[in-house]
């Protein structure tokens, strides 16, 4: 039987104020964490994973209270690609976020009462900011590797670009250097479901001790199907019916639509995902452009990125195609920088970061490897 | 010494030290590993196979899975990124070896090409006498699954760089058995099995 480590989250107070991208100060905040292995004598072996949309601090391991094994458990662990018995393994749940660290949900020590919509932007760059804080705390001279998917690998590049000294190893995976007017579309089309909800009241929904309920589904539904492949919808479910017949009415009739039904319910009421919450993340996301700020150039963004890359995409992904990690790939080769690129073969779409591929595994393991010998002869 | 540490010798005699070296169609990434343990290469490998572009990670090369067929190299590089861009055994095998070729002269400032010489005398007599397409060692598929659908004769090379403009810098003729014999140098197009080229653009 495998063997799944126990974890407990443990919380970093910060008192040094943040000041934001946008300009707000955060006073202090708290960072909820958990880590997996053990630091070795020199530091040398500490792998930061950087969590995707509704992802949270729980990656691996599993909680002695009940049983959800973290979202990432097919990777982190004993044996596994990210094995656990070599390195030392850091997640935090970002900033904004609502499941412990502090976000939209907490108290404003400004005014003593639930900042809801009075929470400030968020970008990448204040995550990774504040991850660093984190860094600094666990005494980490520098992370052997950052890991991410989706938005956790524009966490991973922001690292890159913004701490270069302090990560050797960088593995960006089903990401992009900036989001598309068809992503941000998508992501202002979910942000309206949430905000026009009659529950969401200007996003002061705990004081009327409410959940725009509705419009969180309906948010997570519309994210959910552009993780999804036609593909893979088409194997799934097809046409499919719940009942024998066609009803001619507007009730549940397909297999899909129960199946997205039942996974917004899920996210707005089981998971009790906070609706501002998922409002700063895709906000997040539609500002996340670091070649912005170098002349819109990527190969500039990247001049004083040290790491070693390793690039993922999967073949079916249309919400961050393989195209889009090929422009991450050629901005790192005009710097001559160390990268290699691979392209998973696979029907899950977006979702296959997040799933069992013998393949991804396979590329996945063999660069933790490679990770590892560095570590084993010291050096890069 | 194997047939491919003979290949391997005569490539590293041709490279430069400390060059920048793209190699199509890396594998297992042997001969990128070879040439930096050898001359302090840096670079890149381009591999279509997954399989074997797992084998490069491993091996601790730089690879890039990629499709040589769908202008992977214009997409990655620029003119003159490379000293040397070196494919071996993969001509025959890419969609329109001739574009490639252009292709690699302009990103890279010389290339290395080895491939398999298809009117080799064991390959003449199996469809002279045999009358069907040659199945040997170098050439093990059948007519009908053969990923090489491009396969030429030293001859048909060289005629292709003419037309081109492509200079031949260097060439070296093996066989089988690492040799380079009396009869491969009097006729290799008829007792050469491999040959490696190093070209460059007029």
């Amino acid at each position: 039987m495998e063997q799944i480590e126990l974890v407990t989250p443990k919380t970093l107070q910060v008192t040094k104020p943040l000041t934001m991208v946008s300009g707000s100060i955060l006073p202090k905040y708290e960072l909820v964490f958990e880590t997996y292995g053990k630091l070795n004598d020199d530091g040398s072996n500490a792998i930061l994973i950087c969590h995707a949309l509704s992802g949270n601090h729980h990656a691996a391991g599993i909680y002695e209270s009940e049983n959800t094994k973290g979202w990432w458990h097919e990777h982190i662990g004993s044996g596994k690609s990210i094995d656990t018995n070599i390195f030392f393994v850091v997640c935090s749940n970002n900033l904004g976020g609502c499941h412990g660290s502090t976000g939209p949900a907490s108290i404003n020590p400004s005014t003593g009462k639930i900042y809801g919509s009075d929470f400030p932007i968020v970008t990448c760059k204040d995550w990774v900011a504040s991850q660093n804080t984190l860094r600094e705390h666990l005494q980490i001279d520098c992370w052997a590797g950052i890991v991410g998917g989706s938005m956790g690998g524009m966490q991973v590049l922001q690292w890159s670009i913004d701490y270069p000294d302090k990560i050797k190893n960088a593995i960006v995976i089903a990401a992009a250097a900036k989001l598309s007017a068809q992503n941000i579309a998508f992501n202002e089309v979910a942000r309206r479901a949430i905000m026009e909800d009659a529950d969401f009241h200007d996003g002061r929904f705990l004081e009327y001790n409410t959940i725009p309920k509705k419009g969180l589904a309906l948010a997570r539904m519309l994210g959910h199907l552009t993780y999804l492949s036609d593909d893979m919808m088409g194997e799934k479910f097809g046409r499919e019916l719940r009942t024998e017949k066609l009803n001619y009415n507007y009730e549940v009739e397909f297999q899909v639509e129960s199946y997205l039904r039942y996974q917004g319910e899920k996210f707005a009421t089981k998971l009790n995902f906070d609706a501002n919450t998922y409002l700063l993340m895709t906000k997040a996301l539609d500002y996340f452009d670091p070649a912005a700020e170098f002349n819109n150039d990527l190969e500039t963004t990247l001049a004083k990125t040290t790491a070693n890359f390793l690039v993922i995409s999967f073949t079916t992904d249309w919400r961050f195609s393989p195209e889009r990690s090929q422009e991450i790939v050629k901005a790192l080769l005009d710097n001559n920088a160390n990268v290699s690129y691979a392209e998973i073969t696979s029907q899950h779409g977006h979702d296959a970061f997040l799933l069992k591929n013998d393949h991804y595994e396979a590329v996945f393991s063999s660069y933790m490897n490679r990770i590892s010998t560095q570590l084993q002869t010291g050096r890069k | 010494m194997s047939k491919a540490s003979l290949e391997f010798k005569i490539i590293t005699k041709w490279v430069s030290k400390n060059a920048k070296v793209l190699d199509l169609g890396c594998g297992d990434g042997r001969l990128l590993k070879h040439l930096n343990h050898k001359l302090a290469v840096t670079g890149y490998g381009m591999e279509i196979d997954p399989e074997k572009t797992v084998k490069a990670i491993k091996s601790g090369i730089n690879v890039l899975q990629s499709n040589l067929d769908r202008n992977d190299i214009q997409r990655y590089f620029a003119k003159n990124s490379f000293e040397f861009i070196i494919m071996t055994q993969a001509l025959q095998v890419v969609r329109r070896p001739d574009l490639l070729l252009e292709q690699m002269l302009i990103t890279g400032k010389e290339s290395i090409i080895t491939f398999p010489n298809f009117a080799h005398w064991r390959n003449r007599v199996q469809l002279f006498f045999g009358g069907k397409m040659p199945q040997n060692e170098a050439l093990p598929y059948n007519w009908y699954d053969t990923p090489n659908i491009h396969l030429c004769t030293f001859k048909d090379f060289e005629e292709l760089c003419k037309n081109n403009n492509i200079e031949i810098v260097a060439r070296s003729v093996i066989n089988k058995q690492n040799k380079t014999t009396l009869c491969m140098k009097i006729a290799p197009n008829l007792f050469g099995e491999v040959a490696l080229y190093r070209i460059k653009k007029y």
